[in-house]
């Protein structure tokens, strides 16, 4: 069965397939919920919150959360886009997001989005953390204290790659990446640059070395753009369906 | 060894006035004088508060990260810095020469540079003290004040400067701060678009920029013994030059010559540039205080930027900036080349020189090309260096072998001028301050002489006229027996 169910997203009709989250069903309907943990290729996780929508009156996560036919799902709401704002600051000055200096700046999801919600100035205190750069893989280089812990890299390490070079330590303010290694050492794993685990970070940690700044300002990937454009052209969609 | 005014030889009892804060848009100066009871002055001093956190934070960076970070020292001529980091980054990754096109899209970017920052320099912090005079009405001694009495001037200034920051944006990607050079090129070249939009209004910039050469020439002219004593001082100069002599504002070898013109040394690789400078510490200053080696710190100080430029070049490679070079050292038998406010007239001079640098690039079709990027065998050292605004540029890095940098030593203009801007500003405090009480116009003189080498003193509120000023007379025992103040906002 096949058949078009569908419910509304701020008020308009979005169609779905069965098994579809809310998230991929407005998505592939060309309508973008901001997050960032989310990522087409991989099982839901739900850990950012960026996605948060109201279900029927009900605070949910979009990426976790079944499409369901008649459900009222509101999004691009001004208490849901506040509620957003503030996490993407908390996750600026959880970490040292130097934008002028970074890399991944116009490449930068986090940025994107902070862009996108209306995000102009820091809010919090920044914490600064200082973890020392990893700068041991002849090709690859970890800065961790631009992670927001979306754990894309463990998964796509794990479940792609089959080699859990990533993973999560500590808990609440003090958990952090680390490299599954005695020595700590990302030399010392079997990470191979042409690992997925490397080409899903978000932000700036996982770095190819050698290709920073090649891409002119002006062609950088959110800077033709927005994030909430270049979302629904990186979404899935199903046969047949157009993008745009 | 201390120098005439820079130490009093009893300070017991004597006055502190301090102009502080000396605006500057990257950091923080001083000026403090020593006054006895009949208002004689006993030591001058300028401290620059520069903080110099960038070479110990960009430890364990990625070397590649460098050419784009170190370029927010300073939002005046970040592309200086960006150019420097990015020379000595390309011997890190071995690109021994970089292509045409990367080597012609950085000269490009660097005369836009030059353009845009002398342009500001002149018209927007400095022209206000020139046509209306240095004590003249301090309401109207601005860029406001410019643009109502001389609205021609004032124009002309900020487009050259619009002119020049579009040069930088189409190089660059951004006005200010972009991404256009990195280790061993350029990710971008022209396009004949943007070469079109530039190639449009070369020409007249070519035009503005000789007349402004013509209108510090005609400052001079009206008040000749004034601008040539003004801050006058005899210096040793540095700066880079081409192998043939010529000016070259990206690339070349230093060139030291003594204040009779004699040459120290020439055509020094500038890789080993510790072999002919040193630098030595003052205990009141957080500023080192370069010098010459084979001279030693009490006799090899010198002056960089424009005037040790123009004067220590043996000829510019383009026309009409060379024409105008030789009027202005051949100008009263040579006096005006020797003259502080002479900085004034050598920056015309090197703002004509980038304009027609800039025309000549526009009609090379090599800053269209695709060739963007070299590499080679790498190193672990890095030495990039470059004629900025205001004067020689040293970027110095050592990088391990995670590509992360260990070691970085940045010598900056104003660093070099160190020890010419207290000479400068004590021979002020000599002609114009000694025994007589203080007004603003009379501590403005001081400003004018420090603003001849840097515009980084006189930050843009000053170029509104606003610029944030609190003198303060102190006793010995630390009280305020007097004030004069200048406010910021109203």
């Amino acid at each position: 069965m096949n058949q078009a169910q569908s419910f509304t997203l701020d008020g308009a009709d979005v169609p779905y397939r069965p098994g579809q989250t809310i998230i991929q069903a407005a998505l592939a309907a060309g309508r973008y919920i901001p997050h960032l943990c989310y990522h087409p290729e991989f099982k839901p996780h739900g850990s950012c919150k960026l996605c948060t929508v109201k279900v029927d009156g009900r605070d949910m996560a979009a990426c976790t959360t079944p499409a369901a036919p008649g459900i009222a799902v509101e999004s691009d709401t001004q208490e849901i886009n506040d509620q957003r704002r503030m996490l993407v600051q908390m996750l600026f000055v959880e970490g040292n997001h130097f934008c002028p200096s970074c890399e991944q700046s116009g490449n930068c999801m986090l940025q994107a989005v902070a862009y996108d919600l209306g995000v102009m100035s820091p809010r919090f205190s920044h914490l600064y953390p200082s973890r020392p750069v990893d700068a041991s893989h002849p090709e690859i280089l970890l800065d961790f204290d631009r992670c927001i812990l979306c754990e894309l890299c463990i998964r796509a390490s794990a479940e792609v790659d089959r080699k859990s070079v990533f993973a999560l330590s500590g808990r609440g303010i003090t958990k952090r990446l680390i490299v599954n290694a005695a020595s700590g050492r990302l030399a010392d794993t079997n990470l191979a640059a042409s690992d997925k685990a490397t080409q899903v970070c978000p932000v700036g940690v996982i770095l190819r070395k050698g290709g920073a700044f090649a891409v002119p300002i002006g062609k950088r990937k959110y800077d033709l753009k927005p994030i909430s454009a270049r979302a629904l052209e990186d979404a899935p969609r199903p046969p047949g369906a157009r993008h745009g | 060894m201390t120098f005439d005014l820079e130490t009093a030889a009893n300070p017991q009892g004597l006055r502190r006035v301090a102009i502080d804060p000396v605006s500057r848009v990257e950091g923080h100066g001083k000026v403090t004088l020593l006054l006895d009871a009949d208002d004689r002055v006993h030591q001058v001093r300028l401290h620059i508060v520069e903080f110099r956190g960038f070479e110990k934070f960009i430890q364990g960076r990625p070397y590649w990260e460098v050419p784009v970070m170190v370029q927010r020292l300073c939002g005046i001529c970040p592309v200086s810095h960006h150019l420097a980091a990015s020379k000595a980054m390309d011997q890190i990754v071995g690109a021994r020469k970089v292509t045409p096109t990367a080597d012609k899209i950085r000269r490009l970017m660097h005369f836009g540079q030059i353009l845009q920052s002398h342009a500001l320099h002149f018209f927007h912090l400095c022209s206000p003290d020139l046509l209306f005079g240095f004590d003249s009405d301090v309401a109207k001694r601005n860029i406001v004040g410019v643009a109502q009495a001389h609205p021609d001037i004032a124009k002309r200034g900020v487009l050259l400067r619009k002119y020049g920051q579009e040069v930088i944006r189409m190089t660059a990607g951004k006005r200010v701060h972009g991404t256009g050079s990195v280790p061993g090129g350029v990710n971008k070249s022209l396009a004949e678009s943007e070469r079109a939009a530039l190639l449009k209004d070369v020409y007249q910039m070519i035009a503005w920029s000789r007349d402004a050469v013509r209108l510090v020439k005609e400052l001079f002219e009206k008040n000749l013994a004034f601008y040539e004593a003004f801050g006058r001082f005899r210096a040793n100069s540095l700066c880079l030059v081409r192998g043939d002599g010529a000016m070259d504002l990206y690339h070349g070898g230093l060139r030291a010559r003594d204040a009779d013109g004699k040459t120290l040394f020439d055509h020094v690789e500038y890789s080993t540039y510790w072999d002919y400078l040193l630098e030595d510490v003052k205990p009141w200053s957080y500023m080192k205080f370069p010098f010459l080696r084979s001279l030693g710190p009490d006799e090899g100080w010198y002056r960089v930027g424009p005037l040790a430029r123009v004067a220590g070049c043996d000829f510019i490679p383009t026309p009409l900036a060379d024409r105008e070079r030789q009027d202005f050292l051949a100008y009263d038998g040579g006096n005006a080349a020797g003259a502080t406010l002479g900085y004034h007239w050598a920056r015309m001079i090197e703002m004509l020189h980038a304009a027609e640098g800039i025309k000549d690039l526009l009609h090379d079709d090599d800053i269209t090309g695709s060739e963007l990027m070299t590499r080679g065998e790498r190193a672990g050292r890095g030495i990039g260096m470059i004629e900025a605004p205001r004067g020689t540029l040293i970027h110095h890095y050592r990088v391990n072998e995670d590509d992360q940098v260990v070691r970085a030593n940045l010598i900056v203009s104003t660093t070099h001028n160190n020890q010419a801007m207290n000479e400068a500003i004590r021979q002020v405090a000599r002609q114009y301050l000694d025994g007589k009480k203080l007004t603003e116009g009379l501590l403005n003189h001081i400003e004018v002489a420090i603003r001849c080498f840097d515009p980084c003193l006189s930050c843009a509120t000053h170029a509104l006229g606003r610029m944030p000023l609190a003198v303060e007379l102190v006793d010995a025992d630390g009280r305020v027996v007097d004030e004069l103040a200048r406010g910021g906002d109203e």
